[in-house]
């Protein structure tokens, strides 16, 4: 650990001392000391539930601290709620965006502010557009942010909002901003277009407090970096002083495997064979174009690709949730094309969904029942009429010990548990039915080092036993570092299936933003179809 | 950092549960009756004196407990059958009126044949629970196929099953009574009536067959593969699905197995009270008092037969409590609403008493029903 840096640093932009905060039976934050100093970008780097969030919220004003004091520009402030927050020019774009979807950018940065010319007639006075967007335009400018300010939000690209997001705080004066894990939803080139954005704040004299998980872009981006563990900072160091092994060791508090150890696959026979596949989202536009892949015994195809480009359509055609418009779907023998949803866990798909409160879990039903979800009319929990509540039990303890789900009991509810082992339950009742497929759709999303660490031996446990396994990833790293296969889907194609050993960042990530190959390339990289 | 600040609960031990589980209720039924009688004192009565009279006009007599269980009983079977569709995730509005079906099946079965009463007396029970069946089906059907809010359809189907039923007993309808200048059916055969428990009172079995109906209930929801279908569906729909659970299927079977319940409350109502028949105004507003009851009781079945026994006893008491104080029966309906208010949102009830939310478990509110969509 390096507490290295103590040089002066003449002019602190925020600096928080001894924040204390106590949530019932928790400690969030422990005498956190903290500082940030002008035009500098800090990471505050963490596992969830280490208190980054929290330490944000009480800078923000969302949370008052229990202990502490914070200090802006060298003046003790107390800062009760966002306003005040606002008003001392913190700004926060949070990781969910807070944007009015059917409003333009201009009427989105306005909310609350509104600018009004003409005669002050209160709520009914004239709002000025006109003045807006010139503003807007000005900022856009300085910052080098492209932005149309009379696009409507819904229009815009995921990138595009986040950076809607910057200019609001911007707009209303910020010169600190917080930016809550910002890259989770980008592709790799457009985290590198944000990074340049991030850069380019700093140039102007704006101090970022960045906050992530991501250790990569920690070392990219960051002057500083503080780790924050259990509540407490537990180091703080310069991406030239440290690396990503060292980071995590930091965040988890112990030795992290951050490349899975794997052996090469041996596939064996088809499991999954898809041919042709269309399928219509929910507004019944294509989302799933003729799309065809196998999947065998023994091997991970990882399905890469940037959210949104019909992975949750073609999850749920594979499952039987939504309707195969064209194409089919053989599983095994069976041809499953317009299967229900039960006929595919029957014939042997297991499914770990991407929202695990939506479609995963029922936060309600304690862990016990949880693990029964799909085989609750089944023997030995089923017996007639009746569930059996003693194999309810011995099933939900058996889990819980060979997952490692952590759990107060077997009766506790399952929404009162972490995510990782929110997780670690959806895995162990899907791992356990032996099941011959098992697809798993963003499976470590929103998880912590050490749960993202067993989830992923977990899977490849399954793969060697010869489970044929489709992995949906947006994180490049977890599609890299498991796959044995991967298949690019842009705009609901595949572009390129790809052996692992050929596929590099690069190459994916442009795949990933629509770049066609040229055909000698992807027949180069060609796949083991029929 | 929210998730973790709840993480660690403590293994619930029974006792604890039940607490938890009824000082809502309890501290909404005493501060309901604390603001009534802030009304009472307004009018120059004493509370007290009112109360006592309430209690003794419930259970002061051998004849006072058994208005109160006989008053009870259609509110246990119609509370049953709004709680069954709220763990089910849906919002029966209809009890209303799959009771006055379910006693026009039950009454007609009653009146127009003669069978040996070991045959008669359980056909028409089931006459009327297959009345209130369909008559819930129907609305759930809607919901199933094209995502038709409950609320909505159940209600219209109320005054359409009000609307026939007078229709029928009305001037020359068919259900009608020979020779009578009121509107009512004639009175079902002995063979089909409910045997009187003790003799020259009015108790008769139908309070047994509800109590019963409140040990299935809570056997079906908490032991069944059945059971744990409807609580999936109602506690996450989407996660049901996902699970390979026919969601559509569960709906129609959740109202047809609520719409059973209130059926076999009405048929209870005409074929174990005196005059065996059915009338206009009959058991008009029990639909809707039952889901009070249901929601008191915490829709659970033993909550509910409480609640219901709660209910009862207002009722058969206010009589006794008018007589002696001259506060007016509606008093009752004030308090009665006053604790629906306070269970309903009962973050007042919290407050007032400084108790904190429980987990997810209770979180089958009203206004998330009202919302829930398909």
């Amino acid at each position: 650990m390096k507490s290295s840096d103590q040089d002066p640093l003449e002019s602190l932009a925020l600096q928080v001392s001894g924040i204390s905060k106590r949530f019932p039976g928790v400690l969030a934050n422990d005498k956190v000391d903290f500082s940030l100093a002008r035009g500098e970008i800090h990471a505050l780097l963490g596992e969830n539930g280490a208190g980054k969030t929290t330490l944000m919220n009480v800078v923000y004003g969302l949370y008052k601290p229990d202990e502490g004091e914070i200090f802006i520009n060298g003046n003790q402030v107390e800062i009760r709620d966002p306003n005040d927050a606002l008003a001392q020019g913190i700004g926060m774009v949070h990781q969910h965006f807070m944007l009015v979807p059917v409003m333009t950018v201009a009427e989105n940065l306005m909310l609350g502010h509104e600018v009004t010319r003409g005669l002050k007639l209160g709520l009914l006075s004239r709002v000025d557009r006109q003045k807006v967007s010139e503003e807007i335009e000005a900022l856009v400018e300085l910052y080098g942010m492209e932005v149309n300010p009379e696009a409507y939000v819904h229009e815009l690209s995921v990138g595009e909002q986040q950076r809607v997001e910057i200019i609001k705080a911007l707009y209303r004066g910020a010169d600190v901003l917080i930016l809550d894990e910002p890259t989770a939803v980008l592709t790799p080139q457009e985290t590198e277009d944000f990074f340049e954005v991030m850069r380019s704040l700093v140039k102007q004299g704006k101090s970022i407090i960045f906050i992530t998980h991501k250790l990569k872009e920690v070392l990219a981006i960051a002057d500083r970096i503080t780790v924050l563990r259990d509540g407490a900072v537990v180091g703080m160091t310069k991406p030239a002083e440290t690396s990503e092994k060292e980071l995590a060791a930091m965040m988890v508090g112990r030795e992290v495997l951050l490349r899975v150890e794997k052996k090469p696959a041996q596939p064996g026979e088809d499991v999954l064979k898809v041919q042709n596949l269309h399928v219509l989202d929910r507004r019944d536009q294509p989302a799933v174009r003729g799309v065809s892949f196998i999947v065998r015994e023994g091997e991970i195809l990882g399905i890469a690709g940037v959210q949104g480009n019909g992975q949750a359509e073609l999850v749920e055609a594979l499952t039987g949730l939504t309707k195969v418009i064209e194409g089919s779907i053989h599983l095994k023998d069976s041809d499953v094309t317009h299967a229900r949803p039960r006929a595919f866990t029957e014939t042997g798909a297991a499914h770990v969904p991407e929202d695990r409160h939506k479609h995963g879990l029922v936060l309600s039903y304690a862990v016990d029942e949880n693990l029964i979800l799909q085989t609750y009319y089944l023997a030995p929990f089923a017996s007639g009429l009746n569930i059996n509540p003693r194999a309810v039990d011995e099933n939900a303890r058996r889990l819980i010990s060979e997952y490692d789900v952590r759990t107060p009991s077997i009766k506790t509810l399952v929404g009162s548990l972490s995510g990782g082992n929110q997780q670690k339950v959806i895995v162990a009742r899907e791992l356990s039915r032996d099941a011959p497929l098992l697809i798993a759709n963003q499976p470590t999303r929103g998880l912590d080092v050490g749960s993202i660490e067993y989830i992923h031996r977990r899977i490849i446990e399954k793969r060697d036993e010869g489970v044929a396994v489709l992995l949906v990833s947006s994180e490049l790293d977890e599609i890299l570092s498991l796959s044995d296969r991967i298949a690019v889907i842009y705009s609901g194609e595949i572009l390129a299936i790809i052996p692992v050993e050929e596929a590099t960042k690069e190459r994916l990530g442009l795949l990933m933003a629509g770049v066609r190959e040229t055909q000698e390339s992807s027949q180069a990289a060609a796949t083991p179809m029929e | 950092m929210s998730e973790d600040s709840e993480a660690i609960q403590q293994p619930r031990n029974l006792a604890a549960v039940i607490v938890g589980r009824i000082s809502i209720p309890l501290l909404a039924i005493f501060t309901a009756l604390l603001v009534a009688s802030l009304a009472m004192l307004a009018s120059g009565t004493n509370p007290i004196k009112a109360y006592l009279a309430l209690g003794e006009g419930a259970f002061g007599t051998q004849k006072a407990v058994i208005e109160t269980l006989i008053k009870a009983t259609p509110f246990i079977l119609g509370g049953l059958g709004i709680a069954l569709a709220f763990r089910g995730g849906l919002f029966n509005i209809g009890v209303e009126g799959q009771l006055f079906v379910g006693s026009a099946f039950a009454v007609i079965i009653g009146y127009s044949i003669e069978l040996p009463a070991f045959i008669h007396l359980p056909l028409a029970l089931l006459g009327g629970m297959f009345g209130g069946a369909i008559w819930a089906a129907i609305p759930g059907y809607f919901k199933a196929r094209s995502g038709a809010h409950e609320v909505i359809t159940t209600i219209m189907l109320n005054f359409i099953a009000l609307r026939v039923i007078n229709w029928a007993i009305g001037v020359n309808g068919p259900m009608r009574a020979p020779r009578t200048v009121v509107p009512e059916t004639p009175a079902v055969f002995e063979s089909a009536r409910l045997p009187i428990l003790i003799p020259d009172t009015r108790l008769h079995a139908g309070v047994i067959i509800a109590v019963f109906a409140a040990l299935v209930v809570y056997w079906f929801l908490w032991r069944t593969v059945a059971g744990f279908e409807l609580r999936t569906v109602g506690a996450n729909p989407s996660a049901a699905r996902y699970a390979g659970i026919n969601v559509e299927f569960n709906i129609v079977r959740t109202m047809a197995l609520s719409g059973a319940l209130a059926g076999l409350g009405g048929g209870i109502q005409v074929l174990g009270l005196a005059p065996y028949n059915f009338t206009t105004g009959f058991n008009v507003g029990l639909g809707f008092d039952s889901i009070a009851v249901a929601v008191l009781g915490g829709i659970h079945p033993f909550g509910v037969t409480m609640s219901a026994l709660l209910f009862g006893a207002m009722d058969s008491g206010a009589r006794l409590m008018q007589l002696r104080t001259k506060v007016p029966i509606d008093i009752i309906t004030i308090v009665q609403g006053l604790i629906l208010t306070f269970v309903a949102a009962n973050q007042i009830i919290r407050s007032i008493y400084r108790i904190r939310a429980r987990g997810e478990e209770d979180q089958i509110s009203l206004g998330r029903l009202w919302g829930g969509g398909s």
